[in-house]
């Protein structure tokens, strides 16, 4: 913990520093001509020899101005005041290099996020910015010319959940002949939109467009399909995980199975499918979730299994004409090497118990939207049949509320995207298939997307009734004669401005979509961030949304928030074009943000060594001092913090350089110049 | 004498690049206000932070220091906060031991997407520090502008830390 003693004599460097207006994002609050005028003059002593103020920095007149003056005036540093680094940096760097400057002599400071946008005061603003742009000046003065880090990439790439999001990505890669290793927790694969019956706005069935799909990506030679399967651990960095996979013991040998089904239909042990058919339907102990499955191979469910919980039964096992069934099997672990990492682990159902007064789970003909989408499918436990829950009555008339768990203050704020076109979706098939009168209880209509107003519009004229408001309650409390033994719906019609009793046959809740229950835990196996709602974080929400901040980790379709089918599936082949690109390119270039060791000033102390959780530093015996392995080291700069000898220095955040810049922001500097 | 009402108090604050640097240019882009008292500066991971920062920024001028990271267990380099939260105990000790007010040190956890909680604990920091006043341990009372003794001061400060 050293510092070098305030340099004051006339400095070497020639800084050009450069303001950004930023339109009047940042000239509406802070005075630019102003802080220019300043860096020009307070800080000339400091090695500003170029000041200038510009509309817009990062277009390409603004870009040009900074190569113009690297070339004429012969800067060797340059400042630019204007947004986050992680929007520009990369820009203005780029510049610096074009004109022959190292760009890492470039520094960014953020006089838009951390100034204009979040004071009022202009004058305050205006002070603010200066003190930002005069630690900026400090600290570019200690930046040292470096070159970036190239990391080779493996070429080939994990996918992680094989919803219709994951599938896409994996056949993208797969078909440019990269090599996929497709994870999915559940025995098949397919996701949620394999429950689906119909798809909005188009009506074809979900099955017809979406198991091509899963045998493509189940028999394509270069995915290995891994279901049954989750991702315990994740090593290592871009170019170079190492992932640990703990595949789950089917008990079935996928060499033998010839996928015939003979198990499945003799296993007496019936159980509840809470996961596929959303509670309605049934299971058995052994099977596979839906006659399409990829892979065709049932998985034993151990935890229902009467020979795991018993001793006995095992008519599987005497059945099966292949011998493919096998109890012995153990939970395998996998380790695999990949480049990239494409998560599209999708999303929950809300909940809608937590909406008490709507009744689900307490009155019988209160649905979920998942449930409901298992009643209209062909293939569901009610071959398609629209009735209520005993099975057999069919409704004469259908209540759908829209927006259940969402836009709720008193439970997620936000949009959940897909609801209003599947409440209109649904209104049109219980048209269809029973023609009941079929009340829509909306707040808004957001039906934004190619060909989903026009599906409204056909909504509207086949005679389904809109109720604009907030449904109160559902209840099965009768009031007023023709209530008994029917479902109320109370709501405020705001339109009508009246409140009005609706007594309905059957209630579907049109739940929203929230972040996986474990998606944090998720997060933190891949090193990601999660927004206070839950949903992963994009790099940039408009112009890099499926990459993240973590370098080779991808994302795509809900992981990031609600999404409709095309949504995902256009975020799965975007995720796959990113990861192609750095596989085409065969490395990457990294920050070269890396501790190093000085051999002569280390006292061989070891108090560093411990503090790598990367295992990056090395204590050489033989000369008695410590080592960082560049290729392991990550650039947190911990042990840089804490080498009491000050023999570690951290390229990009030198001690040098995060002490001129506090100098700097103090304005310690205009005091010595 | 001072003169509280006027007086506008200087905070530091180290940000970690993963988490409370994205939080900062959240609250930033979605126009959350707070006071433009505080002024930033970028590290890779509040394992980083050095306490000679801590100090280098008390003694050049600075009210309060105001470290942020990420929340315990969402480190982006696993574990790099805790020692940092280490350091952070260690230095406060020293620093009250010295007579500084806890206050002026602060640590905060905020995530990526705590942009609005950022700005509420700098609000809040910033209410505070006006309150106890100016901490003047590189002025010594002498102009802000007398150079010469805040080199000596930061000099001194570093001494105390080795």
């Amino acid at each position: 913990m050293t510092t070098q003693p305030q340099d004051r004599s006339q400095p070497e460097e020639k800084i050009g520093v450069y303001v950004c207006h930023c339109g009047s994002n940042i000239a509406g609050t802070v005075d630019v001509a102003e802080v220019r005028e300043w860096a020009g003059q307070r800080l000339a002593g400091r090695g500003v020899a170029v000041a200038r103020d510009y509309k817009f920095m990062c277009s390409s007149l603004g870009q040009e101005l900074i190569e113009k003056d690297i070339k004429e005036q012969g800067l060797n540093r340059v400042v630019v005041a204007a947004c986050s680094p992680h929007l520009h940096e990369g820009t203005f760097r780029t510049a610096c290099g074009r004109a022959g400057l190292n760009p890492y002599l470039c520094e960014l400071v953020s006089i838009r996020e951390q100034v204009s946008w979040v004071h009022t005061d202009k004058h305050a603003a205006t002070d603010k910015a200066k003190a930002v742009v005069s630690g900026g000046v400090e600290r570019v003065r200690h930046h040292e010319p470096l070159e970036p880090l190239r990391v080779a990439i493996h070429p080939a790439t994990l996918v992680v959940g094989g919803g219709i999001a994951g599938i896409q990505a994996a056949l993208e890669l797969a078909d440019a002949g990269k090599k996929v290793y497709l994870v999915e927790r559940e025995p098949s694969i397919g996701g949620h939109m394999a429950q689906f019956d119909k798809t909005f706005p188009t009506l074809d069935c979900a099955a017809c467009i979406l198991t091509p799909r899963m045998v493509s990506a189940g028999n394509h030679p270069n995915i290995t399909l891994l279901t049954w399967s989750e991702v315990t651990e994740v090593h290592g960095y871009v170019g170079n995980f190492t992932v640990k996979i703990k595949q789950r013991a089917r008990h079935v040998k996928t060499e033998l199975c010839t996928g015939c089904g003979i198990c499945q239909e003799k296993c007496p042990k019936k159980v509840i499918d809470d996961v596929y058919e959303a509670g309605l339907g049934y299971r058995k102990a052994v099977y596979t979730p839906f006659p399409q499955a990829v892979p065709k191979y049932p998985v034993i469910d151990v935890a229902n299994c009467t020979y795991f919980r018993k001793g006995t039964c095992r008519a599987c096992e005497k059945l099966c004409p292949t011998g493919a069934i096998d109890f012995t099997q153990k939970d395998e672990e996998l380790t695999v090497e990949v480049g990239n990492i494409i998560l599209a682990t999708g999303y929950d159902l809300f909940d809608p118990q937590r909406v008490t007064q709507y009744g689900y789970g307490r009155l019988a003909n209160v649905f979920t939207s998942l449930e409901f989408e298992r009643l209209t499918n062909a293939a569901g436990p009610t071959n398609g049949a629209i009735v209520l829950r005993d099975g057999k009555t069919v409704p004469k008339s259908v209540g759908i509320l829209h927006c259940v768990g969402s836009r709720d203050r008193n439970f997620n704020n936000y949009c959940s995207a897909i609801c209003c076109m599947q409440s209109l979706k649904f209104a049109h098939l219980v048209k269809e298939r029973t023609g009941a009168t079929v009340y829509n209880f909306y707040i808004d209509i957001r039906t934004t997307a190619k060909a989903y107003d026009e599906f409204y519009q056909r909504v509207l004229e086949e005679g389904t009734l809109f109720v604009r408001g907030r449904v109160a309650e559902v209840t099965d409390a009768a009031r007023l004669p023709g209530e008994e033994g029917k479902l109320i719906i109370q709501v405020e019609d705001t339109l009508a401005g009246k409140q009005r009793r609706i007594p309905v046959d059957m209630v579907v809740l049109s739940a929203g979509l929230q972040p996986r229950a474990d998606a944090k835990a998720t997060a933190q196996v891949f090193g990601l961030s999660c927004s206070a709602d839950g949903w992963f974080i994009e790099k940039h929400p408009k112009l890099d949304p499926v990459a993240t901040m973590t370098e080779g980790v991808f994302i795509a379709g809900c992981v990031s928030g609600p999404k409709d089918i095309p949504a995902s599936v256009a975020q799965g082949s975007a995720a796959a074009a990113r990861v192609l690109a750095t596989i085409d390119r065969g490395e990457i270039t990294l920050e070269p943000v890396r501790a190093s060791i000085d051999a002569r000033q280390c006292s061989g102390c070891r108090i560093c060594n411990t503090l790598c959780p990367f295992g990056a530093i090395r204590f050489l015996e033989a000369d008695r001092v410590s080592e960082v392995n560049p290729a392991l080291c990550q650039g947190c700069g911990t042990c840089v913090a804490a080498c009491p000898a000050g023999a570690i220095s951290g390229t990009g955040f030198s001690n040098d350089q995060i002490l001129s810049q506090i100098e700097g922001l103090l304005m310690l500097n205009v005091a010595y110049a | 004498m001072v003169d509280h009402e006027h007086f506008e108090p200087v905070i530091i604050g180290f940000t970690c690049n993963w988490c409370s640097y994205r939080a900062a240019d959240l609250a930033g882009t979605a126009r959350v206000k707070y006071p433009p008292n505080v002024r930033l500066i970028r590290l890779m991971c509040s394992g980083r932070l050095d306490p000679t920062f801590v100090l280098k920024a008390l003694a050049g001028g600075a009210d309060g220091v105001l470290i942020t990271g990420c929340h315990p267990g969402e480190c982006h380099y696993l574990e790099q906060n805790y020692k940092a939260l280490r350091r952070f105990l260690l230095l406060r000790r020293t620093l009250v031991a010295m007579g500084l007010e806890p206050a002026r040190v602060r640590l905060v956890w905020a995530s990526a997407a705590e942009g609005v909680k950022l700005a509420h604990e700098i609000e809040a920091m910033v209410a505070e520090i006006r309150a106890l006043g100016p901490l003047r341990w590189g002025q010594n009372g002498s102009p802000p502008d007398n150079a010469h003794d805040a080199h000596a001061y930061a000099v001194a400060a570093e001494e105390v830390s080795a």
